[in-house]
């Protein structure tokens, strides 16, 4: 990928050169994007499209390449002085956009401000860290515990200026209460390779390509100028990329895809996205909330998950929901993101007549009844995939009564404290593109301490192991493994522990994992940009012709 | 006079009230708010704490309390989405809307009121039994679907028009405008046709049955035993007495199509209120969602006002009626 667009480039720089006698051209590109982008402050929303478009404008101290992997960006290089002791020697004569010259004291800065309240990216550097400045251009964070991996979020943790900071009085992120803009709303001040030039939100977002960038010397790019619309309606958003009025659209609705292929000067660019679909069943309740079996809940029974598991046709899915979209998985985090071979775990085959069976044998020969949750405007398809396994239960005697509906609607029924959720749908990536995130969030028991009842009512704000797994999964033995990969800093031992955690959760079948959703870019032709799995677009590998 | 317009004032007042009142009991249906201002990342008690400080745990009769409140006092809150005053929003987003339906209603009448009087003079001709024809798909295919077809087929498959947005806005400070250049009068044109086609469709068809009407009455028998010409009993006294409702209809649909604006406005990414307002269902931006409400119920108050007033101008009927009734 590097290397032929490397190729291109220089193709490009000679045609460039030989046809128009070396003139510079303004290239622009215009794209669009089915959600708006609200605030510009990079620690309002822990988002992806936000910090996917930020990351144009704003660098961190790491970045990801086209392909995913870590490269440096405003550090040139780091060192693990001693377990919890990382030092980052950062980039010289790098400048902001004002410019003002980059130094330690804008890291130290921004380490505060993004874990000032109102910040959502909390999380990127923990409470307890400390970032100590060495000299201007060396800075060292201190963790109270060993972290192998507290640089791999930081592709997100964008360096603010804290002159630029305090002299607009944008110290901290925006306050909800109130009746004042916080200057960071509308303005941006990094050091990455475009410029903001005017944010009008749910209208349109203008950058220029920044001369001055410290990375120019070795840029893909040729673009001088973007233009983002957000376009929520799907027609209208096709309609402007056949027509010719936006270079770039994204998503591309599942049902248009054929038209944006079909068409001479559109293609679709399709690729295996990192989040994973899966379904979640309650564990924890000693009755289930929806259902008519009384006096025991009929999911703590493993055959019970794993007939469930047997009677969903992934294939079929796959082929009819998904249109071939999808990558049907056995895991709960993406393939790509670990060491884990590819053979090594398998979906329970589709056998509707073993699923029954074990549901015989579990004692509910007939079935029972549920009810299923599942957001309708949230992943690709998510509704009608609810639909299909609905019908797919059907057949094995399970009668579920499925409530569809929008997210804002969604989350706030099923996720903690509420709880309200028997059986769902839900989708999950780890921020931090590690399996220690996955096992975390979606596999910790969600208890204060090992005697504590799973899930317990009065503790429910203070879950912070867990926090989504909303069935309540308990396996003290993934718990202990989950803290050992946390703090083991040997590679190959921590990939060992990651598999065998996997191991022993697939082993209970805590989850249905269903599949992997595709990413689906439409693209003009004359333009060649890389699709970076974690859908975000970074316009430094555009090239426009 | 001043008796009334203080009656309908005060009647108005009430009127927002429970607009406002019935915007709050909605809001509780269509989600949380906390959910999606959030990152999936941030910790339950965080969430908890961003609930208290945004005031949703308070009863609801106390948080519409503050809202009146603080809307009398011209405080419409910060967006909890983008960040910023609802005020601003608003007043940015608001050319955009009444550009669209200022045109919208200048077209469906320059083009309704003939269509109108064609048809009810020449009732049986080919061309008259097109329009009404045509006119039945304006009122029963839905916006939205109209609104796609013409931009497949202008915006796609001919590539006459831009499929969304405004095109080049002028700013002069108090305003922007689209239509001081080529761009925006090309992006205007399907949005305005779209949003114009029911109203367009209601003129014609209430132009044409006022008409007939009126060409049936004595005084349009007398004018042409007289030996007036046509034109002067068609143009002259026919229309003149057609119009006296159609104008009242018309300011009347002036508020409903800045309201229905939401549709058209999504489908063409118009950079109008409809959209911000759209948008913020969404995301459950709550102070949006009550500034909009309310402000449409508003402009609803004031052109029922204007009607009203411009009624008791026009009938002296009603100014008769109403010394009566004091007297």
């Amino acid at each position: 990928m590097r290397l032929k667009s490397l190729l291109m480039a220089t193709a490009l720089g000679l045609g460039l050169g030989l046809g128009l006698g070396g003139g510079l051209q303004a290239k622009e590109l215009k794209f669009a994007f089915q959600g708006t982008l609200n605030s510009l402050d990079p620690y309002n929303l822990n988002e992806t499209f936000h910090l996917g478009f930020q990351g144009n404008i704003y660098e961190g101290l790491i970045r990801r390449g086209a392909d995913l992997t870590i490269e440096p960006a405003l550090a040139e290089r780091w060192e693990v002085m001693e377990p919890t002791r990382w030092r980052f020697h950062l980039r010289k004569g790098v400048k902001f956009h004002d410019g003002s010259p980059f130094t330690a004291d804008d890291v130290v800065f921004s380490a505060d401000r993004s874990r000032a309240e109102g910040s959502d990216v909390k999380t990127r550097i923990a409470a307890d860290t400390k970032v100590v400045k060495i000299d201007d251009h060396t800075v060292d964070f201190i963790t109270s515990k060993p972290n192998p991996i507290i640089h791999v979020e930081w592709g997100t943790w964008y360096i603010m200026s804290k002159a630029w900071a305090e002299k607009n009085n944008a110290v901290s992120p925006q306050k909800l209460s109130g009746n004042e803009e916080n200057f960071a709303t509308r303005h941006a001040n990094g050091t990455g390779p475009f410029k903001l030039v005017s944010h009008e939100s749910g209208v349109k977002t203008v950058a220029e390509v920044n001369p001055d960038w410290w990375d120019n010397p070795n840029k893909e790019h040729n673009v001088t100028k973007v233009t983002f619309t957000p376009i929520g309606s799907d027609a209208t958003r096709v309609a402007a990329l056949l027509s010719g009025q936006v270079d770039m659209a994204f998503p591309i609705p599942v049902q248009d895809q054929k038209r944006v292929a079909g068409n001479a000067d559109t293609r679709m660019l399709i690729g295996p996205e990192l989040r994973t679909i899966f379904l979640g069943f309650d564990q924890y309740s000693d009755e289930l909330i929806y259902g008519n079996v009384k006096g025991k809940n009929p999911f703590k029974d493993k055959r019970v998950r794993q007939a469930f598991y047997q009677a969903v046709d992934i294939e079929a899915i796959k082929k009819k929901v998904m249109r071939g979209l999808s990558e049907p998985s056995a895991l709960m985090i993406a393939p790509s993101l670990t060491a884990i071979k590819d053979d090594r775990f398998k979906r329970h085959a589709y056998d509707p007549a073993k699923a029954k069976a074990l549901l015989a044998e579990a004692g509910y020969p007939n079935g029972f009844e549920t009810a299923m949750d599942c957001p309708n405007d949230r992943y690709v398809n998510d509704e009608a995939i609810c639909q299909a396994v609905v019908s797919m239960l059907a057949k094995v005697g399970v009668k579920i009564s499925l409530l569809a509906q929008p997210k804002a609607k969604y989350f706030p029924k099923v996720l903690a404290p509420n709880l309200d959720v028997s059986f769902y749908l839900l989708g999950w990536t780890p921020g931090s593109l590690d399996s220690w995130n996955v096992l975390h969030n979606l596999h910790g028991c969600p208890r204060v301490s090992d005697s504590a009842a799973v899930w317990n009512k009065a503790d429910r704000d203070k879950i912070g192991r867990g926090k989504f797994n909303l069935g309540g999964y308990c396996n003290p033995e993934v718990d202990a493994l989950t803290d050992q990969i946390l703090s083991e800093t040997d590679p190959g031992k921590r990939n060992a522990m990651i598999e065998a955690a996997y191991a022993k959760s697939i082993g209970d079948i805590a989850y249905v994992p269903l599949h992997q959703q595709a990413l689906a870019w439409g693209v003009r032709g004359g333009i060649e940009l890389a699709q970076r799995a974690d859908n975000q677009f970074a316009w430094r590998h555009v090239q426009v012709k | 006079m001043i008796a009334l317009v203080i009656r309908r004032v005060f009647q108005s007042f009430v009127v927002m009230l429970v607009v406002a009142l019935l915007a709050f009991t909605l809001f509780r249906y269509v989600g949380d708010p906390v959910a999606m201002m959030v990152g999936q990342e941030t910790s339950l008690e965080e969430r908890a704490q961003l609930r208290e400080t945004l005031g949703l745990n308070d009863p609801v009769p106390l948080q519409f309390a503050n809202f009146v409140w603080n809307t009398v006092q011209g405080k419409l809150g910060i967006s909890y989405q983008i960040g910023r005053p609802v005020a601003d929003l608003i007043s940015e987003r608001l050319p955009a809307t009444l550009e669209l339906s200022l045109i919208a209603a200048l077209y469906s009448l320059i083009v309704g009121i003939p269509m109108g009087i064609y048809t009810a003079l020449h009732p049986s001709r080919f061309l008259s039994k097109v329009f009404l024809t045509t006119s039945l798909i304006g009122i029963s295919l839905p916006t939205f679907l109209i609104g796609i077809l013409l931009i497949l087929l202008f915006g796609v498959h001919l590539g006459w028009l831009p499929t969304f947005g405004r095109g080049e806005v002028t700013d002069l400070g108090w305003w922007t405008t689209g239509l001081l250049s080529t761009t925006g009068w090309q992006s205007v044109l399907m949005p305005a046709f779209t949003l114009g086609m029911f109203q367009l469709t209601l003129i014609m068809r209430l132009v044409r049955s006022e008409m007939l009407e009126v060409l049936r009455t004595d005084y349009i028998k007398f004018a042409r035993a007289r030996g007036l010409a046509n034109r002067a009993v068609n143009f002259g006294h026919a229309l003149k007495n057609t119009l006296v409702p159609v104008i009242t209809i018309t300011g009347l649909q002036v508020g409903s199509i800045i309201a229905f604006a939401i549709i058209t406005e999504t489908v063409f990414q118009w950079p109008g209120m409809g959209l911000l307002f759209l948008q913020a269902i969404q995301f459950v931006d709550i102070p949006i969602m009550a500034a909009y409400l309310v402000l449409i119920a508003l402009f609803f108050v004031i052109i029922n006002l204007v009607v009203d007033i411009l009624y008791h101008v026009v009938d002296p009927r009603l100014r008769i009626e109403a010394q009566n009734a004091h007297g």
